[in-house]
């Protein structure tokens, strides 16, 4: 915390995180129409999400399963009932002209997320996180597209009803940077919970609220009191879609409300638009306000009785912890441990080699060399799922001293991941198995006896002259004997 | 049956039309004003109703993620006032 750094008259940055994540699911929450992501328009739907009248929601039990998971893992308090409400606004985007979500007995409560922002760990609380549907899309179209000049509005109702879980912190961010970490460390972790698809088209979504405090309100602890949160104006921050847009968003929001207060100015309190092809943040028109979503309890929907579910669901080792245990089991540095906690599946697959063979060489092949030729080619792990076997095998390959690292990595890793090769189909046809001893040493034999100038050069003390020699005995074995060997047997024939 | 104590006023009535998207024009406020008076006398003389167990004894009420038939689009558009290229089309909203 930069809490002893604070001075007085000092001016401190208070952010705080609404973070919108799609849950995992086959289907929507309130009815069985599919979440998968389609071009059509209007397919996705039915009466229950069109909101036609008659039309009864039943929640979908993966959901609050995903809920509850996410409650565990953030440390979260899930009341013994918990329900649902109608918040009422009249937009397109909403058929109903409500949203179902959860006003006063959300389903996880105080809850925290730990966080390393440059080596200091940061915990933040999470006040609660709710179930909620996602309203439809909009097109604003004509006029130039924007909002306030279109034409007319298309809607299109498939992501209407698709689940929501809405995750608030508290106030306790002081920098973009933080933000932005917290972001990271959230979306690892649900991943890890397997409720959460970060490829999924708008699977994340942020409002940020950021005001600017006198550091004098700060306390030891670095906490601020409520009452001056309260009194200093704060501005929310929409339509934020990924962490570096969050990043940036927060970092340009902050610069504007930090100039306007030395200029002598006073912060509006209001609703900005972030347009991320601009990079600055906008003024919206402002919303309604609190009351005037006339929260009430949505009577079609019965009272959840789930926190001991808690106990029942079961949910996987969290990438911090897998971390440090990372670090201690396999003897890794923070850098090889981070990468291969990076995502679940690609710390399974470490985890699966490591057991069988070196783990500080299964380390240096999934991390480096595995992830660097994935990134190289803008994929994922989970892109290349089904052919993680082959890439088993060539480790141990590699492991059994049966083909060289340079050639596992440049011939055989590339190939398989190119032309979708076997990694014993490639050592085959291209002969890259290891020459047996008895080859080799014939070989060095034979350059030793052909190459009598070189010979001489080398026992004149000439450098160069070995790795001539060595040259010509990779030439004789087809670049398949490993060069620091013959270069260590050709010494002991010329001694 | 009780009395409302405070009178609904113009003010409120255009609030409420505001946040309902709904234009109103000056001489509809009063008419308005009225009938929301009404509406909230007649749920007044709902508190003189005696209290009955309103809750159903229901609970965890969930269905399994499985995917059903969804309405074909078409038909799904059927009761739209506009439409254009399988999206329901309105007015410009901001
Ligand atoms: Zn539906």
């Amino acid at each position: 915390m930069t809490a002893q750094t604070v001075q007085r008259g000092d001016l401190v940055t208070v952010i705080g995180l609404e973070v919108h994540v799609q849950l995992e699911t086959e289907t929507k929450i309130f009815c069985g129409c599919p979440t998968a992501q389609t071009d059509e328009p209007n397919t996705n739907v039915c009466p229950v999400c069109l909101g036609l009248p008659g039309a009864l929601p039943v929640l979908n039990e993966t959901a609050v399963e995903a809920a509850v998971k996410i409650g565990k893992a953030i440390d979260a308090s899930i009341p013994e009932e918990t329900r649902f409400h109608r918040k009422n606004y009249y937009y397109p985007d909403l058929p109903k002209n409500f949203q179902i979500t959860q006003y006063d007995e959300p389903i996880c409560q105080d809850g925290e997320l730990e966080i390393a922002v440059e080596g200091e760990r940061r915990t933040i609380t999470i006040e609660r996180a709710h179930l909620e549907e996602d309203p439809g899309s909009l097109q604003h179209v004509g006029g130039g597209g924007g909002i306030d000049t279109a034409e007319y509005t298309l809607v299109n109702y498939n992501r209407a009803g698709v689940p929501l879980m809405e995750i608030v912190t508290a106030p306790d961010f002081r920098t973009a940077a933080e933000a932005r970490a917290f972001l990271a460390e959230l979306e690892e972790v649900l991943e890890y919970l397997g409720v959460f698809d970060a490829g999924r088209d708008g699977s994340l979504r942020v409002d940020a609220n950021l005001s600017i405090v006198d550091g004098e309100e700060v306390d030891d602890e670095g906490r601020i009191g409520t009452e001056a949160l309260e009194a200093a104006n704060r501005t929310e921050v929409k339509n934020i879609s990924s962490h570096k847009g969050a990043e940036k968003a927060l970092a340009y929001e902050e610069t504007r409300q930090r100039n306007a207060i030395q200029r002598g100015r006073v912060v509006e309190q209001e609703t900005r638009h972030w347009d991320e092809s601009r990079g600055i943040t906008v003024s919206m028109r402002s919303k309604e306000a609190e009351k005037d979503y006339r929260y009430f309890r949505e009577a079609d929907l019965p009272p959840l009785r789930v926190s001991h579910w808690k106990d029942e669901i079961p949910i996987p080792e969290l990438p911090t912890a897998r971390r440090e245990r990372f670090r201690e089991e396999y003897a890794l540095g923070e850098e090889a441990a981070s990468k291969l906690t990076s995502t679940k599946q690609v710390a399974d697959f470490y985890e699966d080699v490591a057991r069988e063979f070196d783990p500080d060489l299964a380390a240096t092949w999934v991390a480096d060399e595995l992830l660097g030729e994935l990134n190289y080619r803008d994929l994922e792990i989970t892109d290349v799922a089904g052919r993680l076997d082959a890439v088993h095998r060539l480790i141990e390959l590699v492991d059994g001293d049966e083909i060289t690292a340079k050639n596992a990595r440049e011939v055989v890793l590339r190939g398989m991941l190119d032309d979708g090769d076997d990694p014993d189909e490639i050592v085959e046809r291209e002969g890259l198995g290891k020459t047996g001893a008895d080859e080799v040493e014939q070989a060095v034999l034979e350059a030793i006896e052909e190459n009598p100038e070189a010979v001489a050069d080398h026992e004149a003390g000439e450098a160069g002259a070995i790795n001539f020699l060595v040259g010509q005995v990779m030439a004789k074995t087809g670049g398949s004997a490993d060069p620091g060997d013959v270069n260590g047997l050709l010494r002991e024939e010329l001694e | 049956m009780t009395e409302r104590t405070t009178a609904v006023d113009a003010e409120e009535v255009r609030h409420v039309a505001s946040l309902a998207r709904v234009d109103l024009a000056d001489d509809e406020v009063g008419r308005f004003a009225e009938q929301f008076e009404d509406i909230l006398t007649y749920f007044e003389r709902l508190d003189e109703v005696p209290e009955v167990d309103h809750d159903a004894d229901l609970t965890n009420v969930m269905r399994p993620d499985e995917p059903r038939e969804c309405l074909e689009t078409d038909a799904a558009l059927e009761n739209a006032a506009d439409t254009e290229d399988g999206f329901f089309k309105g007015p410009n909203v901001s």
